[in-house]
């Protein structure tokens, strides 16, 4: 099925979590806040939201230095 | 009427400078309207805010917070003395957040931050040699106190997590976000999002190194939510940390957050 990442459709497995998502794209679920279908999701809700075919997820990803 | 060091002086027209100083009977060199410099020539208009002082003369502690503010755009202080301001974070971002914003004469500060002052602070940080050692907000607060003893601050001794974020900075206007970890930096984000509605939030991803000056840049996320940073630039092995690249991206969060708070921003949607 198609998700849509910052506006990039991904293909990803039926019955995929937002966890999935962000370790196919490479990305350290710790640094990154996900809003998906318009909802800010806590961190626990990572592994346990499941993804929808057409799902939109807004991804703000941070890097270390302050 | 002229506003003449905070005072009312009927105005009249064709009034200079030289008049107020004859008028004061004092030796100023020093001369100001509306912010900016001016000569005893400049011709004065009715509703100017003019300031006469004398080059290197101490002030009396009350005549010390007008003058700070002298050279500021009239009116900007009044509103930002009414407003507080947290810092979370306070290394190379927040040391330099919190010290514009007490120069440009915040109201309160709320600085959190759970470290000491190390040497290896120093090339970015703004604390000096004889703090090494000493706690970051007690450092911190010796300085801004030594800045502008106006600004009521107040100081969090603690290593902040996600769910004591919304709880500590309940009360403040604006809320910013100067981490070093980006667990941290995406924990106040989601905080904030999540259980901070009418805070505004500036935080900051991607400043290391000696890149672009103009690649570091403030985008709105959010309505009140706003992302200060080149997004890329990591601090890693090969790419430090310096302090003029980290002091643009702070001076962006420092001035979004005045921005924000003196109405400027279109947040109407």
């Amino acid at each position: 099925m198609k998700v849509f990442c910052n506006g990039e459709a991904q293909d990803i497995a039926p019955g995929s979590r937002v966890i999935d998502c962000l370790n196919k794209l490479g990305l350290d679920p710790l640094s990154v806040v996900v809003e998906c279908d318009g909802k800010i999701l806590t961190r626990e809700e990572y592994a346990s939201h499941e993804l929808q075919d057409g799902s939109v997820l807004e991804l703000i990803r941070f890097v270390g230095g302050g | 009427m002229l506003l003449v060091n905070e005072n009312e002086i009927p105005f009249q027209p064709g009034m200079t400078f030289a008049d107020l100083l004859q008028a004061q009977g004092g030796d100023a060199d020093i001369l100001l309207v509306n912010g900016y410099p001016a000569t005893v020539q400049t011709v004065l208009s009715d509703g100017d805010q003019c300031w006469l002082w004398k080059r290197g003369k101490t002030p009396a502690a009350e005549e010390m917070q007008h003058l700070l503010y002298a050279r500021h755009t009239p009116g900007v202080q009044r509103l930002l003395q009414g407003k507080a301001v947290g810092i979370m974070g306070l290394g190379g971002l927040g040391s330099v957040v919190a010290i514009a914003l007490a120069r440009m004469g915040i109201g309160a500060l709320l600085l959190a931050d759970y470290d000491v002052v190390e040497p290896t602070n120093l090339n970015r940080q703004q604390y000096f040699v004889d703090q090494i050692g000493q706690k970051k907000t007690a450092a911190l607060r010796d300085i801004l106190q030594r800045v502008n003893p106006h600004v009521v601050v107040t100081v969090i001794d603690q290593r902040l997590v996600e769910d004591d974020i919304p709880v500590l900075f309940k009360d403040v206007h604006a809320l910013v976000e100067c981490f070093d970890d980006p667990a941290m930096k995406a924990a106040g984000l989601r905080a904030a999002l999540q259980h901070l509605p009418g805070v505004f939030y500036v935080c900051a991803s991607g400043l290391a190194g000696y890149g672009d000056n103009n690649a570091i840049r403030t985008r709105r996320l959010y309505p009140r939510v706003y992302l200060v940073g080149d997004e890329v630039s990591a601090a890693a092995p090969g790419e430090g940390l310096m302090a003029a690249r980290v002091g643009i991206a702070a001076h962006h969060q420092a001035n979004q957050v005045v921005r924000l708070l003196l109405g400027v921003e279109n947040e109407a949607d």
